[in-house]
């Protein structure tokens, strides 16, 4: 951050002219370019797009006769949907975490606290595929017992985080807000989110992450994401397919997991 | 870190604060889902889906009403917080609803096969779920919340035996659970099997490289941030793809190297399962191993220096029985999660209980997959459970 003010103010404040705008647009893009999550994503979106070009030509990698182009679906659509179906989870479990810890850090929900994180405790020893195979036989095989599967682990994290962020809050912090006149709402918003953000953003990682992870088994029954192509691949033995498919889901988990982090580095850092 | 703040004092003692929420809570949703949903489903056969059976129709007026019998004593315990053993009092009730409920439904079943014939396939139904999954949160809050350590293990022993028992008495085995395990006893106890094992070995592999290179970064502090780095990225790769990444150059390698086969190394099969069951096992390992010795105060390294231990010493006797609360969750967390991957393993033919997971997706057969998930998530959970009393068990005197 230090670094970025220096480099900026200079120019900002004299004279300027549009060789100085090129220069900073380019030092900008330099340092954008020395980001992990720019080039990482940038050969994922290159491999999203151009895998149907690239897969006839890595015949070399396998035996003869493998069929080397994946038909079910082409890469873009495999990546929409497996982001589609993530990012309606995630918001939907983001949501529900925050609001469960909310419920277990205010005077109305306290008592609760130690019960939700036991439930939490418990409901994360239940393994993800179990969950996703037990879902079937009541909603059927497709996006909906996955996207219950992500609802279900989503929440965890991002509920454990929310209550430790927001119980990590000093009470010297929240009794100055009440003195300075603060309304219970003002306090929860302006000074209480705030100062959970940084510790409820790494909840929320996990949670997009496991998330990723979880969309991509539930390929195994029947819904269409990034695992399609590695379990229609594991089960006709085709290795094209299972490589195709896990290169571009590891990218894709890596990519969105940058981004998250380069959203956390850009939050305030809180004294300690 | 963690704890919530206000979860020191027991609420439930304070003046105007008399009732137990929660099993109340619990109580009546399981009222509410035995009122509305099928207890148990009867089917025609194995793969058509069935017409779901009320508790009335299912278990007769008594049975109805010894179950329900339960449920009140519960919301009565629960409203009690006064009552000697009230913890303990609604755990064993709640282990007796657990073993009535899936009495009642191997009766159930034996009766319909009885008077329907050999095809007829009964599974439990939604009602019957929500009962038993209530049970078992009622008996998990009760082990959680009560304080005494016999007090904790009672109802938790209590009713795995009564769950024994009737397993063994063979009044469950009309249930279409059951059947499926019995055309399949001996394929059922080698995927078991296989799956401890395929856990097992990964698990060992974490804990001596994880441990490794926990040790590393307590020793180097310098070197843990590029270390945990790399490792955070092997945890970012989804579970399936790590599963599925090693294939490719595993069957590279034993091209090249032929003799390698012969050593049990392979593309698909066990081998590739333990390494990525291990790889998935490092991070929490190196983080629980780094973790647990960071916490240990500086000064008690400098005190035990002082006195003239060696290092060897020092390991043995301040840092590990310091650093134990950390390590033991930390074993308690990777094994429950790697019991849980290793169900992936059968779709790289590694075996495991995911083999009739998987199998039971394919043939649209509920009950096979049942018999599968089940049994990993039982396995999880007894896992948990016994770690947990080990932990409770080796942490016996107060620490601080």
């Amino acid at each position: 951050m230090a670094r970025a003010v220096f480099w900026t103010l200079p120019i900002w404040s004299g004279h300027e002219t549009a060789a100085m705008r090129m220069m900073s647009v380019m030092r900008t893009a330099g340092r954008l370019a020395r980001r992990p999550v720019v080039w990482v994503g940038a050969v994922f979106l290159a491999l999203t797009f151009g895998m149907d070009g690239l897969a006839p030509h890595l015949g070399f990698l396998f035996p003869a006769g493998t069929r080397l182009v994946y038909t079910r679906a082409s890469f873009p659509e495999l990546v929409a949907s497996h982001a589609l179906l993530t990012g309606a989870a995630s918001l939907i479990a983001i949501a529900m975490g925050v609001a469960a810890a909310l419920f277990a850090t205010r005077p109305a929900g306290r008592a609760y606290a130690a019960t939700l994180d036991r439930l939490g405790a418990l409901a994360q020893t239940f393994p993800p595929v179990a969950v996703l195979a037990l879902a079937v036989p009541s909603l059927g095989y497709g996006a909906l017992p996955t996207a219950f599967a992500l609802v279900l682990y989503g929440v965890l994290p991002v509920m454990g985080a929310g209550m430790a962020g927001l119980s990590s809050v000093p009470a010297a912090v929240l009794e100055a807000a009440d003195g300075s006149g603060f309304s219970p709402a003002g306090r929860l918003w302006r000074i209480e989110m705030p100062l959970a953000a940084p510790i409820l953003l790494a909840g929320v990682r996990t949670s997009v992450t496991i998330g990723i992870g979880t969309a991509t088994i539930g390929s195994t029954v029947g819904a269409l994401t990034l695992g399609s192509p590695i379990i229609d691949g594991l089960s006709g033995d085709n290795p094209a397919f299972v490589l195709q498919g896990t290169v571009l889901v590891a990218l894709f988990a890596v990519t969105v997991d940058l981004a998250i982090g380069e959203a956390q580095r850009a939050l305030p850092q809180r004294p300690n | 870190m963690r704890r919530p703040a206000g979860r020191e004092p027991a609420p439930a003692r304070r003046a105007g604060a008399n009732l137990d929420v929660l099993p109340l809570l619990i109580s009546a949703l399981a009222l509410v889902a035995l009122l509305l949903g099928g207890f148990v489903v009867v089917a025609p056969n194995r793969l058509l889906s069935g017409t779901p059976l009320s508790l009335w129709q299912a278990a007769g007026p008594g049975g109805a009403a010894s179950l329900l019998a339960i449920l009140g004593v519960i919301a009565l315990l629960a409203a009690r917080p006064a009552l000697r053993f009230q913890r303990v009092l609604i755990g064993l009730a709640a282990g007796t609803l657990m073993v009535l409920a899936l009495a009642l439904a191997g009766m159930t079943a034996s009766e319909q096969a009885a008077a329907a014939g050999r095809l007829t396939r009964v599974s439990l139904g939604a009602g019957f779920w929500t009962l038993f999954v209530a049970g078992l949160l009622l008996l998990a809050d009760s082990a959680e919340r009560e304080t005494h350590r016999a007090g904790k293990a009672l109802p938790l022993l209590a009713t795995l035996l009564g769950l024994a028992a009737l397993i063994a008495s063979g009044r469950l085995a009309q249930l279409s659970l059951a059947r499926e395990y019995a055309v399949r006893q001996q394929a059922y106890l080698d995927e078991m099997l296989r799956h401890l094992q395929l856990t097992g070995s990964g698990l060992a592999l974490a804990l001596v490289a994880g441990g490794a290179i926990g040790l590393l970064a307590y020793r180097r502090p310098r070197r843990a941030g590029p270390v945990f780095a790399a490792l955070n990225i092997v945890q970012t790769i989804p579970s399936l793809a790590l599963f599925a990444l090693l294939i490719g150059p595993l069957t590279v390698l034993t091209g090249l190297f032929p003799a390698l086969r012969s050593l049990g190394i392979a593309g698909i099969g066990p081998f590739p399962a333990i390494l990525a069951l291990g790889l998935y096992g490092l991070l929490p390992v190196a983080r629980g191993v780094h973790a647990g010795l960071s916490a240990v105060p500086n000064t008690v390294v400098e005190a035990a220096l002082g006195m003239g231990m060696t290092r060897g010493q020092i390991v043995r006797h301040t840092l590990i029985p310091l650093a134990l609360p950390t390590l033991l969750q930390t074993l308690r967390l990777t094994l429950v999660q790697l019991i849980g991957l290793a169900v992936l393993a059968a779709l790289i033919g590694a075996g495991g209980l995911g083999t009739f997971i998987f199998q039971g997706l394919g043939q649209t057969a509920a009950d096979l997959v049942l018999l599968g998930a089940l049994s990993a998530i039982a396995l999880a959970l007894i896992a948990d459970t016994a770690l947990r009393g080990l932990t409770l068990f080796l942490l016996r005197r107060p620490q601080n």
